[in-house]
């Protein structure tokens, strides 16, 4: 089946075509019991097909211990974006990155291939003090039109600072740990598993946040 | 699960990003209908023009459906501000997204402060931020927000699939929600304080469905819940008793505010925060308009919206010309 049509390819492979850097896709997924493991992998072949520079790897969450516990995977499907060298960079989607997220997903890989968005210099001198382990969840649903820029300020700190990683999770895959953290309204942020955000804040608030924690 | 793609993204965007340096002929604040429309007819006036938003798009993008924009039938709300988009792209228009503004100084050369921490120059100001959901203001409403209160029901409705969910208001967007959100939900009850003022092509449709419950005369008094909500209490009007409504999650659909608190002190506003304009949509300062939600205007209306961003921005080019 093809996720994309030719008219979004298109437009993606435009997208990615000023990508400086390889960007490596490590996906997690399960042979049964996950219901979107195979529409998620099937989406991101065709997504890695749209620029050379994308390269996708698929591992056995049951198999491939090692490399999930390196990874910190702790659920299926989950992905990790990789930089040239392969090196960690603490930002995770959990869930398949469709919908309105495909948003997050490029921008993400854009700025992971080093064609991101500058801050102006406060912001990053602000986020780079931030000398504590800090773990943002972003709660979403695929169809939050405004959850994807939640998604992708959480990754661009994550890739800016290396105490900070980021993850989004999508609330129907995941239902439980959505109920866990008693998410009934996306995008819901949740610092270090205790101070949460409700909406898409500006950066600024996401910093309050993470400072008074 | 839902695999359609919204793709937003577009390269473009980050090469015409606005210019500190420059001094623009007017500066849109907003990316809604009325932002929109502003540029457009701005920038074929021959105007150098910029648009700072937060959000392009506005809150047409948190629509599930537009039917009653002339000329489409039905289409999905992102899609029409895609296409509002696309025309204005065809022209030489600065944009710069994801930004706030937060302060604006009024002189000759007006000056914007944008959450960026740059300062945007330009000649005259169209303020288009439209407007945000309005509270109940019941008690429990801020305790249980995000706990079962909601205001964007295409988010937050796949949280309740196959849950008890309640919707307020009476207008179009509380039945449309109630619409989309029975189809997946458990049961709807749609309570509302006195009678529908919907479309009745809506009023019809929610008439047709088995699992909506209808109390009109009904007005909410609290929120309840622990951890989560879990039901309301509400005055029933007509048999003046109070009646608990149990409930995972409770939409309010009860109109809109208009957002202006940045510019109090700056323009004139009526008692419910509106910038009040003129015909030609002019406020109460020189060289400063507004069109949109924001406005004193009735009937918050895309099209309106979008026809009174042209309005302002011919009215601000006269102004422009006039300064040279
Ligand atoms: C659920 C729902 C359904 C609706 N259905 C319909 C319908 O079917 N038909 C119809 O005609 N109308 C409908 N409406 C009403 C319609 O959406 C509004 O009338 C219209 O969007 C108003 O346009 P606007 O440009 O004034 O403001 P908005 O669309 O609210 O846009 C405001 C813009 O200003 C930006 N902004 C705000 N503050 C700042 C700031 N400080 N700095 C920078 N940028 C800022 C925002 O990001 C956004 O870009 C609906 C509304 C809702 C919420």
């Amino acid at each position: 089946m093809a996720f994309l049509n030719d008219d979004i390819r298109k437009q993606i492979t435009e997208v990615f075509a000023p990508m400086k850097k390889n960007v490596n896709i490590a996906l997690f997924v399960k042979e049964s019991g996950c219901d979107s493991c195979e529409d998620t992998q099937g989406y991101l072949e065709e997504m890695a097909e749209l620029s050379d520079k994308i390269s996708l790897s698929v591992y056995d969450f049951d198999v491939d211990v090692e490399k999930a516990s390196e990874l910190n995977i702790e659920m299926t499907p989950s992905l990790v974006l990789l930089d040239e060298n392969n090196n960690d960079l603490g930002i995770k989607f959990n869930g398949i990155p469709a919908g309105h997220e495909i948003n997050s997903f490029i921008s993400s890989i854009l700025e992971v291939s080093g064609v991101g968005e500058e801050f102006p210099q406060e912001l990053v001198e602000r986020i780079q003090k931030i000398d504590k382990p800090v773990n943002i969840k972003v709660f979403i649903t695929l169809s939050c039109p405004h959850c994807s820029g939640a998604v992708s300020k959480a990754h661009k700190l994550a890739l800016m600072n290396p105490n900070i990683n980021a993850e989004m999770i999508e609330a129907n895959t995941f239902g439980e740990l959505s109920e866990k953290f008693n998410v009934s309204g996306v995008p819901k942020i949740v610092f270090n598993e205790g101070a949460d955000l409700l909406g898409d804040q500006p950066l600024e608030e996401f910093l309050n946040t993470i400072e008074s924690l | 699960m839902s695999l359609d793609f919204s793709l937003s993204f577009n390269t473009e965007e980050k090469s015409n990003r606005l210019d500190p340096s420059i001094i623009y002929d007017t500066i849109i604040i907003g990316g809604g209908p009325a932002g929109l429309n502003a540029a457009l007819y701005a920038t074929r006036k021959g105007m150098n023009v910029g648009i700072i938003a937060n959000r392009i798009g506005g809150q047409v993008l948190d629509t599930s459906s537009v039917e009653n924009y002339l000329g489409f039938n039905s289409l999905a709300g992102e899609e029409l501000m895609q296409k509002f988009e696309k025309h204005v792209k065809e022209y030489e228009v600065a944009m710069t997204s994801d930004v706030l503004v937060k302060s604006i100084e009024n002189d000759y050369i007006k000056k914007i402060n944008a959450s960026n921490g740059k300062i945007y120059q330009t000649k005259s100001i169209i303020i288009a931020t439209g407007s945000k959901p309005r509270m109940l203001n019941v008690p429990g409403e801020k305790e249980y927000m995000g706990k079962g209160v909601a205001y964007c029901a295409i988010c937050d409705a796949p949280l309740f699939a196959g849950k008890d969910v309640i919707i307020t208001g009476g207008g179009n967007s509380a039945v449309e929600a109630a619409i989309d959100i029975a189809k997946i939900a458990n049961e709807v009850k749609l309570v509302h304080r006195s009678e529908f003022r919907a479309d009745k092509v809506l009023l019809d449709k929610l008439y047709s469905l088995e699992n909506v419950e209808i109390h009109l005369q009904t007005q909410i008094q609290e929120i309840h819940g622990e951890m989560l909500m879990t039901h309301i209490t509400a005055l029933d009007k007509k048999e003046n008793k109070e009646i608990a409504i149990k409930a995972d999650g409770l939409f309010v659909e009860i109109g809109y505010l208009p957002k202006s608190e940045i510019f109090e002190g700056l323009v004139e506003m009526n008692e419910k925060k509106e910038i009040i304009v003129n015909n030609k949509a002019e406020t109460s300062t020189k060289g400063i308009y507004a069109s949109g939600d924001v406005t004193d205007v009735p009937y918050k209306q895309i099209i309106i919206s979008a026809a009174d961003g042209a309005k302002a921005a011919l009215s601000a080019n006269d102004y422009v010309n006039k300064l040279k």
